[in-house]
């Protein structure tokens, strides 16, 4: 089973936080990869919160071509940023030759464009790009947005930390905002997209289990919206209906969970709402998802998300203290990095429960 | 050298052959006396008997039961008379030999005509050459059938998208401002369109007592359709009309005592079924035999005593587009927009042109398309329409299906299949690989008559539903036959099996991993036939 984790801090940390939070997790892990994603940037990006960065691994080919689409649609490198590799002998990683996170002024043409303008450039600019270095595999693009960095590869979690030197602290690469998961979707092919979490126009993902709609919601998804693709990992859905009930339908988030678990039908006759609950439940019986899972997300604004399946058949834990928040499969991570908290305010989700941390880090508790 | 007449039809030529034997018989009269086709008769026959060789032979007459030769009174194979004979004297055999097909046309210059179900049976089933092969093992956990909370519901009525909704948002709370189109969330097994008529009141009767049964005690929300052929005015003007989807062909019949029972209905009733086509005989219109025509038949659908024929087609409608503008329209209108209003075609290869254009109906007035293949029944029938057309369901199933996927809108028109579910036994499996490949739920007929007390089959046993001489009580109108029928009996089979196949459903649901029914979820399903793997789109295995 896979492990996964989300922190939300007031302050920045750095990504060596979530190898220690996944460490004693690592019985879910099999050197399948690790990935994590960094948002709320502080470092040598914060400066500039409102400018898209690159993340992406790519041949020296591939990055000469991104490089150049993204020149051709007028946008102008401001900042580059490369990990430090660590060439050591005998560590399982398949390193990509080269990694490049680097930061984009938009194009001239979109000086004075509203952020949805911005926002559709940046989403047609990824897809653009993904289609470009599909075509011989010359590279993957995990994001293209403002504030959010992501690496992914594959291998054993802690020597692809050792690989970008990831476990050595630098004041240069930290968040407030930062997922992640030590392998991939295994159950089929081992490809760097598959790998958890994945991103969408500020909606990041990752979840646990397998989705036994899978077939169902990629049949509906495909032709829902140009960003759905992909689908390496059967987990891609969570996110694409994440994003399609809140960016694109504009639905409340507490929407999100009467779409993919929608209650049984003798509750929702008791409700005042069903009605709207009804209508969700056969409009959007294609999303539903009826597997075992826990799904950790973390919206545009900052605000991080946990839900699990109607079923309640894989754990989640929350800890917290005045400084952080932390969202994981087990609580040996937690205790891991926060021995202090007060363990007793603990929130163990139940079926029925939307969980959200603010920005201010209260825990909200939503009851479906 | 005795005179043959060969042209004369011979015990030979029947399908049906009675062996009878003289020394088990006790002369009880049984036999003949539930024949309902005077198939056999008591006669005397003189016999020459020898005692011994001291004695002359001598002649004397004895009572046997004999088979009768003709067109109308042959044996159809029904076994009733093995069924009441205490000795096992009597009994009919196939006859492997039978040239009645070819007499019956030759003597009557008219097509034969049949019940039941077709009985060329070339095609093999496709579903029984899928198996449920995605168990959930480890990468997920199976769900315990017995104890797990499971949800056998499926819409019915049209499903709009979600960006069609148009709910406003009020302080993180969604409404609804518009009128939407009517959906009710039904179980996913339909009690087919059989007729008073085609089929004995007894045993509507039957099906709506178990229809309300499941219902309102079993909490089982299963739906039957009337057919058309009227329905009791009182049952309009109960509440258990909430249970019946009120069916129209292109007859019209008994619809005068519906639009005047409206006024004083208090339920609306579950939904509207237009019957464009019928699987077992497609492009064929309704067809009830004069001798079915009993007078209460012709008082519910205000007919004289005569072969009822109802036309191919709805009068004045020619295209989808007026279907839709007339009938789907009044239809709506008649019950203010409130009933679903869904549409059964016999399955062709035009299905998925039909579809399309129902799912691009700017009004959204379709409620479900209900698809019929040629296994389906029928209470009567040419057999030439029986045997030689029609489509087979599964993949015209999915093809429907996968056009909705094509355009981003599986589920907004329910797809409901039928035809021949249940007739290797299982029906609950074939529900549940319909459903696997698209379908939001099934319905059936046939199957009912089964539970019944059918005695027919696929091998051409009895299927004499055209006759009215219905040896169980199923498809007559006779008094004495139908009192064959005991209502009661034939409600309680007919709980008994939806709850049988609540169980098995849930049997199929668990090891998948789902607590929801897997609409279109076709990586559930294997086959080791290529073909249909190929065809279907699902996984080929060896």
């Amino acid at each position: 089973m896979c492990r996964i984790g989300a922190i939300k801090s007031k302050n920045y940390l750095h990504p060596s936080i979530a190898l220690k939070l996944m460490r004693s997790q690592q019985k879910g892990h099999d050197n399948s990869g690790f990935a994590f994603v960094m948002q709320d940037l502080g470092g040598i990006f914060a400066a500039h919160k409102d400018l898209p960065i690159l993340s992406m691994a790519a041949t020296v080919e591939g990055t000469r071509r991104a490089e150049d689409i993204l020149n051709n649609l007028g946008f102008t490198r401001v900042l580059q940023w490369s990990p430090d590799i660590n060439h050591e002998k005998g560590l399982k990683i398949e390193p990509m030759p080269n990694y490049v996170f680097e930061m984009f002024q938009y194009p001239k043409s979109h000086k004075y464009a509203t952020k949805e303008e911005k926002e559709e450039l940046l989403t047609d600019a990824a897809l653009m790009l993904r289609s470009e270095l599909d075509k011989d595999n010359a590279g993957y693009i995990y994001s293209f947005w403002p504030d959010v960095l992501t690496l992914k590869e594959i291998g054993s979690p802690k020597d692809i930390g050792t690989y970008f030197n990831l476990w050595e602290e630098t004041p240069d690469l930290c968040a407030k905002i930062i997922t992640a998961q030590c392998r991939q979707n295994t159950n089929y092919d081992i490809v760097r997209y598959a790998a958890h979490p994945f991103f969408l126009d500020g909606y990041t993902v990752l979840v646990n289990g397998e989705n036994t709609f899978f077939e169902k919601n990629k049949d509906y998804q495909m032709s829902l919206y140009k960003g759905y693709i992909g689908f390496e990992s059967d987990s891609q859905c969570f996110l694409y209906t994440l994003h399609y009930i809140n960016r694109i339908l504009k639905w409340p988030i507490q929407y999100y969970k009467h779409t993919i678990t929608p209650l049984p039908f003798d509750e929702i006759e008791k409700r005042n709402d069903r009605d709207v609950l009804l209508r969700i439940k056969a409009s959007l019986a294609h999303l539903e998802i009826n597997g075992p899972n826990t799904i950790l997300g973390v919206l545009p604004d900052g605000r991080m998300l946990c839900v699990c399946d109607s079923k309640k058949l894989r754990p989640v834990v929350i800890g917290r203290t005045d400084e952080t928040v932390i969202m994981t499969s087990e609580v040996t991570g937690i205790n891991d990095i926060l021995p202090d908290r007060d363990f007793e305010k603990d929130i163990y989700p139940n079926e029925c429960e939307t969980i959200i941390v603010e920005n201010d880090l209260t825990v909200k508790r939503w009851q479906q | 050298m005795a005179t043959i007449s060969i042209n004369q039809l011979h015990l030979d030529d029947l399908p049906w052959i009675v062996e009878y034997d003289e020394n088990k018989c006790i002369q009880c009269g049984r036999c003949t006396a539930s024949c309902s086709f005077n198939a056999i008769k008591p006669v005397i026959e003189k016999r020459r008997k020898i005692i011994s060789k001291l004695q002359k032979p001598y002649f004397e007459s004895i009572l046997v039961i004999k088979q009768v030769v003709d067109f109308e009174h042959h044996c159809r194979g029904c076994g009733m008379c093995s069924r009441v004979c205490p000795n096992d004297a009597i009994k009919a055999v196939r006859n492997f030999n039978d040239r009645y097909s070819v007499r019956y046309r030759a003597a009557k210059a008219d097509s034969l005509k049949k019940g039941g179900r077709s009985n060329l049976n070339t095609e093999g089933r496709t579903l029984d050459k899928i198996k449920v092969g995605r168990i959930s093992q480890m990468t997920d956990p199976s769900l315990d059938a017995a104890r797990h909370k499971f949800e056998l519901r499926t819409p019915f009525g049209r499903v709009l998208a979600a960006d069609k909704l148009n709910f406003v948002n009020e302080y993180d709370v969604l409404k609804l401002t518009d009128t939407l189109p009517p959906n009710r969330w039904i179980y996913p097994v339909i009690m087919g369109d059989m007729s008073i008529g085609a089929i004995s009141w007894r045993m509507w009767e039957a099906m709506a007592i178990a229809a309300a049964y499941l219902n309102e005690v079993m909490g089982i929300p299963v739906r039957m359709c009337t057919g058309e052929g009227g329905v009791p005015v009182k049952l309009l003007k109960s509440r258990f009309v909430k249970y019946m989807i009120l069916q129209i062909a292109s007859g019209h019949f008994g619809w005068n005592r519906i639009l005047q029972a409206m006024p004083d209905m208090i339920e609306d009733p579950a939904g509207i079924l237009i019957k464009i086509g019928q699987g077992a005989k497609p492009g064929d219109g309704g067809l009830l035999m004069a001798n079915k025509v009993a007078k209460y038949v012709q008082e519910i659908r205000g007919v004289p005593k005569a072969d009822l024929l109802s036309p191919p087609t709805h009068q004045g409608l020619y295209s989808i587009e007026e279907s839709v503008q007339k009938m789907f329209l009044s239809m709506n209108a008649a019950f203010n927009f409130r009933v679903p209003v869904a549409i059964k075609v016999a399955a062709s290869s035009t299905s998925v042109s039909v579809y399309n254009n129902l799912l691009r109906d700017p009004y959204n007035i379709v409620g479900g398309f209900f698809l019929d293949g040629l296994a389906g029944g029928t209470g009567a029938a040419h057999e030439i329409s029986l045997n030689h057309t029609g489509h087979t369901i599964t993949s015209k199933l999915r093809d429907c299906y996968l056009a909705a996927v094509h355009q981003g809108r599986q589920g907004e028109i329910p797809l409901f299949a039928g035809g021949g579910l249940g007739q290797s036994g299982s029906f609950a499996a074939d529900a549940f690989k319909l459903i696997c490949l698209g379908a939001n739920g099934v319905f059936t007929g046939r199957l009912l008559l089964e539970i019944a007390g059918c005695v027919g089959n696929d091998t051409g046993k009895c299927n004499a539903c055209n006759t009215g001489l219905c040896p169980a009580g199923l498809t007559t109108q006779d008094v004495c036959l139908t009192k064959r029928l005991d209502i009661d009996v034939a409600a309680q089979n007919i709980v008994n099996y939806f709850i049988a196949t609540d169980i098995e459903l849930k049997k199929l649901m668990g090891p998948v991993g789902n607590s929801t029914l897997p609409i279109g979820r076709s990586d559930a399903l294997i086959t080791v036939d290529k073909h249909v793997a190929n065809r279907l789109d699902i996984q080929y295995v060896c």
